[in-house]
């Protein structure tokens, strides 16, 4: 049995279609906690005690955001520069988060092909997601592939409606500890770990 | 003053006291508690009221002058004027076609023509009171047939006047009316002189409404007396009713034009909460004795010809009715609401009987059982829209309740009140309007809510802590009431008092200072903002960039001092209860600036931002 804290980090998660159906109801899936940083942070005053506290309380970490100019919104960075502190996260003694796992769940408006090399974003999604790469590797944590969603503005509704299930699905499996890390990390994509698996 | 007088006041009190709950208890609404109120006090069953009875209805009349004032209040000249089509077709087919089916009707059952027509006009009528007290009961009042039913009631309480007019040409030469009760100014002059009269007399009122009540009343709220102010209300309202009955107009007429006047002034709500209590009272003293003037000696004596002249007046109006608001494109549910609600004969046909008996058009006994069956469908009114609400709409009606209650739910939804509007609660009415939501405004400077009506807000004039204003407001139904008052004092009674009487509305409330925060959140309520906190420290945020802090360490700065001190406010907050009570207000200031400036050399409330300057922090560590 892990716990799942989802750091979910939106400006507009009023407007957004695909989050809003992420996200329902999957706190009512045993273990998981969403985190809504953008609601509890409005003045970008964060509060690292109880962000602290929050990840003690956690085994599994999840940044959830919208894919902004091939980054997450400034709340998160902040976020990550504020909470996960030298001396505490990092450093020498800083061993507090050491063998959570981490991961990254982003939506993005171009499709998965248009991340690649010579294509029209040249790089690929976890070419981009490297500082979470690393600053999970920095914390000792665990960093798995990214569940993402692309190509957000043109989904149908049976769309939005798998993608919401693919995500509890994954939510739930990794809550109930039933998966092996090596055979994750092989995939690009979260998505695929949970597809291969049929 | 007489002791008969206060036996009658004692009566006429009990009864409403114990038969309108009962009433309302039983799901029958106060029209019918005071009519069945009356008819168990009258002659007929206990008889503590005779024949006085009469008398005081006539006395209780004034609560429908009254009302008519107070609908004319509530209709702002534009919404009168935009009417006036609707008002007129809906009243001219009603009265008209219910006029010559009774006159038939009448003419068949061996009445001289005279007297028919005298009496169809008076039976066309009907009841202002009992129909605009059970709609609002109801809150039918802005649906369709309430609407409906406004215009044709107003058409009837104007055509009054030229009925009175009309009748006396219908009595046999001769028999001139014994001065009819209301010797007026307009007897014995040329008819060319009558019209002008009445044009002087309507637009004497709309001038004096306009140049003299205004400047009057604004002159009275000054000196900030809430009973003169409730008799200046009263006396406006008696000498608009008395002009119109010495110049031999209806005073019913006169009211509802100086209500209309006075609906663009900025005392609508002070003047409409200052009359409602007497307007409901004499109301009620007129269904009581209306109950009690129901002759069943006579009903007894000629149980068939009452019974046939009920059934047959209801039948024709309720007929015309039903025509008239499928004419007029009323849905079904309306226009049932419509008709079984205008079916009766009104007040105004106790009047108009009582004359053409005068005149000898009738004789007494027809008279009487005219009155008689009037009373009867007062009464009867109630009770069939009861029915029609219980049985008939359910099974043949449709549910239209779904669509308009959901968007009632929505307007209600963002329903924001802000009782005080001065710089501070003007800020946040602004920033609201400035993000879509536009908020009711309570407030009780005369000037400011001038300007802010012209500027197009809804503002309701009148002292916020009386809970009838702020029920007027909408305070039922609000989601969060802003209260902004300058005065801490008022705040805090506003509070104690808005709490207990609308325990579901949210209330948001601004602090002077600390200690008045203090006591605020005393009363349990959370959302407290101390009005000079944030301005003091962005205040204070510039004066560390102009000492050469950078504008983000020092805008920074401030927004964490500001949650620290918000933080170490309630803390204290919670404690303070324990220590002993401060006599004088000024120490208890000191002590409370003691603790906070104690609490903030232990705190750092800039902890956290050592994560960007790590040098520090690894020295920390």
């Amino acid at each position: 049995m892990k716990k799942i804290l989802i750091l979910f980090s939106h400006p507009r998660f009023e407007k957004s279609r695909i989050n809003r159906v992420l996200l329902e109801g999957i706190d009512q899936i045993e273990g998981v906690r969403i985190h809504d940083l953008y609601e509890e942070y409005p003045d970008f005053i964060i509060n690292a005690d109880r962000e602290k506290e929050f990840l003690e309380g956690h085994q599994i970490i999840v940044w959830h955001f919208p894919f902004y100019t091939y980054s997450a919104p400034a709340l998160l960075k902040q976020w990550m520069d504020i909470v996960l502190e030298y001396g505490w996260a990092h450093g020498s003694k800083g061993n507090a988060l050491k063998d959570k796992i981490a991961f990254v769940t982003l939506t993005a408006g171009g499709t998965r092909e248009s991340y690649a090399a010579n294509q029209h974003n040249q790089f690929t999604v976890r070419e981009f997601l490297r500082p979470f790469e690393q600053a999970a590797n920095l914390c000792q944590m665990k960093y798995l592939p990214p569940f993402a969603v692309h190509g957000t503005h043109r989904l149908t509704p049976q769309q939005l409606a798998a993608y919401s299930d693919l995500y509890r699905r994954l939510l739930t499996k990794l809550a109930a500890g039933e998966f092996d890390i090596a055979s994750i990390c092989r995939c690009e994509y979260l998505n695929d770990w949970l597809s291969n698996k049929g | 003053m007489s002791s008969t007088f206060l036996l009658d006041a004692l009566i006429f009190l009990a009864a409403a006291v114990i038969f309108v709950p009962l009433a309302k208890k039983m799901g029958l609404g106060s029209v019918l508690g005071y009519l069945i109120g009356g008819i168990v006090i009258g002659p007929f069953f206990l008889g503590f009221v005779g024949q006085e009875g009469k008398d005081i209805m006539h006395f209780a009349e004034f609560g429908v002058v009254m009302m008519l004032f107070l609908i004319g209040l509530e209709l702002e000249p534009k919404t009168f004027w935009r009417m006036r089509k609707f008002v007129l077709g809906t009243g001219i087919t009603q009265m008209g076609i219910t006029t010559f089916l009774c006159f038939v009707a009448l003419l068949l059952a061996g009445f001289s023509w005279q007297a028919s027509l005298a009496c169809g006009l008076a039976l066309s009528m009907s009841s202002t009171a009992i129909v605009m007290q059970t709609l609002r009961e109801k809150g039918l009042m802005k649906t369709e047939s309430g609407k409906s039913s406004f215009a044709v009631l107003l058409f009837q309480d104007i055509s009054v006047i030229p009925i009175l007019a009309l009748i006396p040409l219908l009595a046999a030469s001769g028999a001139k009316a014994a001065s009819s009760g209301h010797a007026s100014f307009m007897e014995g002059l040329p008819g060319w002189a009558q019209t002008i009269t009445l044009l002087v007399a309507v637009n004497s009122v709309v001038v004096v409404g306009h140049f003299i009540f205004v400047p009057f009343l604004r002159f009275i709220a000054r000196i900030r007396l809430r009973e003169l102010f409730t008799a200046s209300a009263l006396l406006i309202v008696i000498a608009t009713a008395y002009l119109m009955m010495l110049v031999g107009l209806s005073p019913a007429l006169g009211t509802f034009l100086a209500g209309v006047v006075l609906a663009t002034s900025e005392f609508r709500h002070e003047l409409e909460s200052d009359i409602e209590p007497f307007k409901g009272v004499l109301l009620g003293l007129f269904f009581l004795t209306v109950g009690a003037s129901i002759n069943f000696t006579l009903i007894v004596e000629n149980p068939l010809k009452v019974m046939a002249l009920v059934g047959g007046v209801m039948i024709i109006k309720s007929f015309v009715l039903f025509a008239t608001g499928k004419f007029f494109r009323l849905s079904f549910d309306q226009n049932m609401i419509f008709t079984v609600g205008l079916g009766q004969v009104g007040e105004f046909a106790f009047v108009l009987f009582a004359f053409i008996n005068q005149l000898k058009i009738i004789s007494t006994e027809s008279s009487d059982i005219m009155m008689g069956a009037t009373a009867i469908t007062m009464t009867m009114t109630p009770l069939l829209l009861l029915m029609n609400e219980r049985l008939i709409l359910p099974h043949l009606g449709t549910k239209e309740a779904v669509g308009p209650k959901e968007a009632d739910e929505i307007s209600c939804e963002s329903h924001v009140i802000i009782a005080g509007f001065g710089y501070f609660g003007s800020t946040i009415g602004r920033f609201l309007r400035a993000n879509g939501f536009a908020a009711t405004i309570l407030d009780n400077d005369s000037d400011r809510v001038d300007l802010l009506r012209r500027m197009g807000f809804t503002v309701f004039y009148g002292d916020a802590t009386r809970l009838d204003i702020l029920k007027s407001a909408g305070a039922d139904s609000a989601r969060i009431l802003i209260v902004a008052i300058d005065s801490p004092e008022t705040n805090l009674d506003l509070v104690e008092k808005t709490r207990k009487a609308f325990p579901n509305l949210k209330i948001m409330v601004r602090a002077k200072n600390n200690l008045d925060a203090y006591n605020l959140l005393h009363t349990g309520i959370e959302d407290v903002y101390r009005e000079s906190i944030d301005t003091s420290v962005r205040f204070g945020v510039d004066v560390l960039v102009k000492l050469g802090v950078r504008r983000f360490t020092a805008t920074r700065a401030g927004q964490l001092f500001i949650k620290y001190d918000e933080a170490s406010f309630r803390q204290l907050a919670q404690h303070r209860h324990d220590q002993e009570a401060y006599l004088v207000h000024i120490r208890e200031q000191i002590a409370l600036q003691e603790e906070l400036l104690d609490n903030d050399r232990k705190a750092c409330p800039n902890l956290h931002d050592f994560a960007w300057d790590m040098d520090v922090a690894m020295k920390k560590k």
